[in-house]
Order: structure tokens, then sequence, then C-alpha cells
């Protein structure tokens, strides 16, 4: 395959222009994803800040271009929103400490623990659902939790009473535990893993017995790794409304949800918009929390 | 340092968590088989004629062929974009380089709910009508981090020297990229793109908000749930879907682990896949 003669030339020029002014090749390079992400990702979400406080004409449904802070009143002053609003971040906080626990014991066992074909096994047994569908593990648990499902007739074979946990915040809480706690297994396990054994000898060296090795020196270093997995807990159970929808009941309702009706059904965009500033500040104090705590060097 | 009681304690609670995560999963292989149309258990009886059924639902088809179009498109954009991301960080210092880092990570970090108001906020303001094209965006957008994880994984593991050797023989910049810049990265960006793929084809949050009145596969599958229809069939398409998601996964982790860009074998992954979304460079 050897190139026409300018064709090399030209070739070769532009190759000595950018070897000379290697910002250049820099800028080349960087400009694309950088222009398309300002022009299309950060123009959006001053779109969703500017129309959250635009209204929406109730009679011609058109939106309607003048500065208001209506839609915030009403958030704020509705007790109906403000309970959704606490549910969600509440049902948020308690997936994110459910999966920590669940997590934890397991990454270390991942780290620590077992042997190297154990460890790649669990691996891809933790990484694999992460990345199968997603609305069909949350669909699964309406099978599972059914009043006719897999749980009740397990219980049963048991001698145990049927639960109604079906289309409760129950079942929301379980099902967002369950999508979610790759995210947390995978940071933790890597935090866990990172810790050089030589740190665990000094403590016993040390005399330190177990339990307080783990307390003092095993806890600490792992901390920034659960952290960086509830970034991911949290602010996916934060933005979503498929769970609630599909497994939660009358009074499962999150912000998400408001959101998506909003959208789809009232059409008010605006309104939504406004809505769904309120998990973007959540994040916002939360992402700042994380990163004094190291999460983003944990990851 | 631990005791006998807590290994054995650990590696109970390892198997139990790793059977709650597989437990669900290995019931809708089963539920796909489902003879009767009510979804209790135990299944009363097998059958595939809902593999049948659903093949031949011209809806699904419909919202098959969209979930693949917008996955294929969206993965090339990320795939360009997301490439040359990782390379501008990963050869150049300047002002403002974990920002970039932090900006790209951003689609995923946020709640998928912001992402997909902020970006229906902006076609609504753009008077930009909602079409595959904008779905494409959406998808995207969130892809880009994918691809630019795993790229930057491989370029942080290869060394610079190489292309100040391949200019050193005379190659112009193209040669320096076919013969020795494509050769290290050609399997991370397969990677990269079956993940890619993998996450646009299963996106549904964010998707809503960008596709108006289209169905994508899971927008349709959602209202197949949502209003209690066709239960059955969406049974058989889960059942297809987590085998069709499960293959590529275990495909691309196998890529990034045979070239050694993993040093302790699978164990790595955790940076290159998931946790490394928010990258601290």
């Amino acid at each position: 395959m050897q190139p026409g003669r300018p064709l090399r030339a030209a070739r070769l020029y532009l190759t000595g222009v950018f070897w000379r002014h290697r910002w250049g090749k820099g800028l080349v390079l960087l400009a694309p994803p950088l222009l398309a992400f300002a022009l299309v990702y950060l123009a959006s979400l001053a779109a969703l800040f500017v129309s959250s406080f635009w209204t929406v004409n109730p009679f011609t449904t058109e939106i309607e271009h003048h500065w208001t802070l209506d839609n915030f009143r009403t958030i704020f002053e509705s007790s109906a929103y403000r309970t959704i609003a606490l549910r969600t971040i509440g049902i948020a906080a308690a997936v994110t400490v459910t999966d920590a626990i669940l997590a934890f014991p397991l990454g270390y066992f991942m780290a620590r623990l077992a042997r190297p074909r154990t460890r790649a096994f669990l691996f891809v047994a933790v990484l694999l659902p992460l990345w199968s569908s997603y609305l069909i593990r949350v669909y699964i648990w309406r099978l599972i939790l059914d009043q006719n499902g897999v749980l009740n007739w397990t219980l049963r074979q048991l001698g145990l009473g049927p639960l109604h946990l079906a289309y409760s915040n129950w079942a929301v809480w379980i099902v967002f535990s369950y999508v979610w706690l790759p995210f947390m297994v995978l940071p933790v396990y890597g935090a866990l893993e990172r810790i050089p054994e030589s740190l665990l000898e000094a403590s016993r060296d040390l005399g330190a017995r177990g339990f307080e090795t783990f307390r003092r020196i095993v806890l600490p270093l792992a901390l920034p790794g659960v952290v960086a997995g509830s970034i991911f807990t949290f602010s996916l159970t934060l933005g979503d409304y498929v769970t609630p929808m599909l497994a939660g009941g009358s009074s499962s309702q999150f912000i998400g949800n408001v959101v998506y009706s909003s959208v789809g059904i009232s059409n008010n965009v605006p309104f939504a918009a406004a809505f769904a500033t309120i998990p973007l500040a959540v994040m916002a104090v939360y992402l700042l929390i994380a990163r004094k705590l190291g999460a983003f060097e944990a990851m | 340092m631990e005791s006998r009681g807590t290994r054995l304690a650990l590696a109970t609670w390892a198997a139990l968590v790793t059977a709650f995560l597989w437990v669900p999963l290995l019931l809708i292989l089963v539920y796909a088989f489902n003879e009767s149309n009510i979804q209790s258990w135990p299944i009363p009886g097998f059958t595939t004629r809902w593999f049948r059924a659903a093949w031949h639902d011209q809806e699904v088809r419909d919202a098959l062929w969209l979930s693949v179009r917008a996955g294929l498109i969206a993965t090339g954009a990320a795939l360009v974009l997301g490439s040359a991301a990782a390379f501008a960080i990963a050869r150049f210092r300047f002002f403002g380089r974990e920002s970039v880092s932090f900006l790209l990570v951003l689609p995923i970090a946020l709640p998928g709910i912001i992402t997909g108001m902020a970006l229906n906020s902006f076609f609504v303001f753009n008077h930009m009508s909602l079409s595959l094209w904008t779905i494409v965006i959406g998808h995207a957008t969130f892809c880009v981090v994918i691809v630019y994880n795993n790229v930057l994984a491989r370029l942080r593991r290869s060394s610079p020297s190489l292309l100040e050797a391949s200019a050193d023989l005379g190659a112009d910049g193209w040669q320096t990229f076919r013969f020795v810049v494509w050769p290290i990265l050609s399997t991370a960006l397969v990677a990269g793109g079956l993940l890619a793929f993998a996450l646009s084809f299963d996106e549904v949050v964010v998707t809503y908000f960008t596709a108006g009145a289209q169905n994508t596969l899971p927008l349709l599958i959602l209202g197949y749930i949502r209003l209690g229809q066709r239960l059955p069939e969406v049974n058989a398409i889960a059942f297809a879907v987590i085998v069709l998601t499960v293959v590529p996964v275990a495909l691309a982790q196998r890529l990034m682990r045979d070239t050694g860009v993993l040093r302790r074998g699978a164990a790595n992954v955790t940076e290159a896949v998931e946790s490394s979304q928010i990258t601290a460079v």
C-alpha cells in the first residue's frame, strides 16, 4: 500500500506542523468533544435552568417566556411535593446504606481472602448484572414480589405467612438496592484491594488485634471507595422514575415520576425543569462532600 | 489476620450476595418459557411459542430496529469523540485538564432525570422535534465517557516513546497511527464500543425524554409492563436481551484483560469499566 507522492508529502508536512506545534494537535483532538459537550450538554443544563423560571399558559399550553419563581413556589408550598422530595431523598439514602452493608463484606472477601480464580469469577458475577438490562432487572422483581410470586411461594414452602411487599415503598427499596448493588461493590472492592499488605502487617507488629486493625487501618482506607460507590447508588436512585413506576404503589411517587408526568402528560416542561433542579442541588452538595472525603481519588 | 470464623462468615456472605444478584436473572430465563399467560410461580409448563410471537410482532421489530440504529450511530459518535478526548488528556498537559474529565463524566454522575430533562428543555428551546437524532444525541452524551475511560486506560499503559520511535524511523502521522497507535488501541476501542452499545441499547430513563412518541425497545417494553400487556412476550424479549447483553460485555471484559492492560487480571476492570467514570486525572 504505497501512497502517492504528493499525498505522502502533504502528510509529512502536516506531521511536521503538528510536531512543531504540539498544542495544535491537542487543540484538534480536544476541540470536537469539548465543543460537542459545550454546545449540547452544558447548553442543555443551561436550558433546564432557564426554563425552570418560565411558566406554561394553562389555556394555550404555550410556554410563556417571562421570569417568575412560581414553579419553585408551588414546589415548596405544596406539602405533596415536599413529601415526594423527602421520600426520594430518604429512599436514596436507605438504598445507599443497604448497598454499602451488602457490598463491603463481599468486596473484602474478593480483595483479601478469595483465591485468584474465585476472585475473577466473583468479579464477572458482579459485573455482568451491572451491564445487563436495567429495565428487565426491575421487571423481574415484580414477578418475584407478586402475591403469587417466587418469594411468597418459597415462604409458603417454609410454612411462613405471605408477605405483601408488592407495589409498596418496601418493594422500591429492595429493587433499587438490587439494581445498584454492583455500582457499590466495584469501587469498594477497588479501594480494599489497593490497601498494601505491609500496612496490615505493620499494624499487627504494633500489637493491634484483628478487629482493631480493621477499624483503624482498613476502614479509613476503604471509606473513599464506599463514598465513591455511594455517589452512584445515591445519584441513580435520586434520578430514577422507572423503579417507582413499576415496583412502587400509589404512594411511591419519586421526583422523577412527577417530572415524567409533567413532561409526558401535562406537557409542563418549566415545572418539570424546576422540580429536576432539586436532585441537581442535592447532588451538587453530595459531590462536594464526596470530594472532601477523597472519593474522587478512590475511583 | 482474620480468624477462621470470620473467614467463613465472609465467604458465606459473599455467596449469599452473589446469589442475590443472580437468582433473579436466572428466574427470568425460566419465565421466558412460561406456558401460561399468568405470571405466577411455579410456572405450569414450558413452551417456546412466546419467542416466536415476539419475533413476529411488528411493533417489537420496529422498536428493535430503532434501538439498533440509535445504538450504532451513538456508539460511532462516542468512539470518535471519546478517543479524541482520551488522546488529548493522556498526551497533553494544559490548564483545565481535570475539568475536562469531570465534564465528560457529568452525564452519568448526575441523576438520569436531570440529563433527560436538560436535553428535553434544550430540544424544546431550539424547536427541534424529537427524532432518531435526538435519541442519538442523548445516548452519545453518556456513551462518550465509556469509550473515553477504556481508551484512556489503554493509553496510560502504552509508552509515548513508541510514537517518537515511529517518527524517527520516518513515519508520517498517518503511518504512525496505522501501524503503531491502532494496534495498541484496537481492542480497547472494540471493548469501549461494545460497552457503549450495550449502554445505549438498554437506556430508558434519559431516552424517554429524547424519544417523544417513538419507541426504542426498552421504551416499548416499559409500556407493555406498565399496561400489563403482552407480558409473556416481554419475558421472551427479556431472555433475549439478557443473553445478548451478557455476550458483548463478557467479550469486552476479555478484550481488556487479554492484552495485559489490566495488570492484576480481571481485578482492575474496576477502573477500566465502571468506577473510573468519575476519573480524577
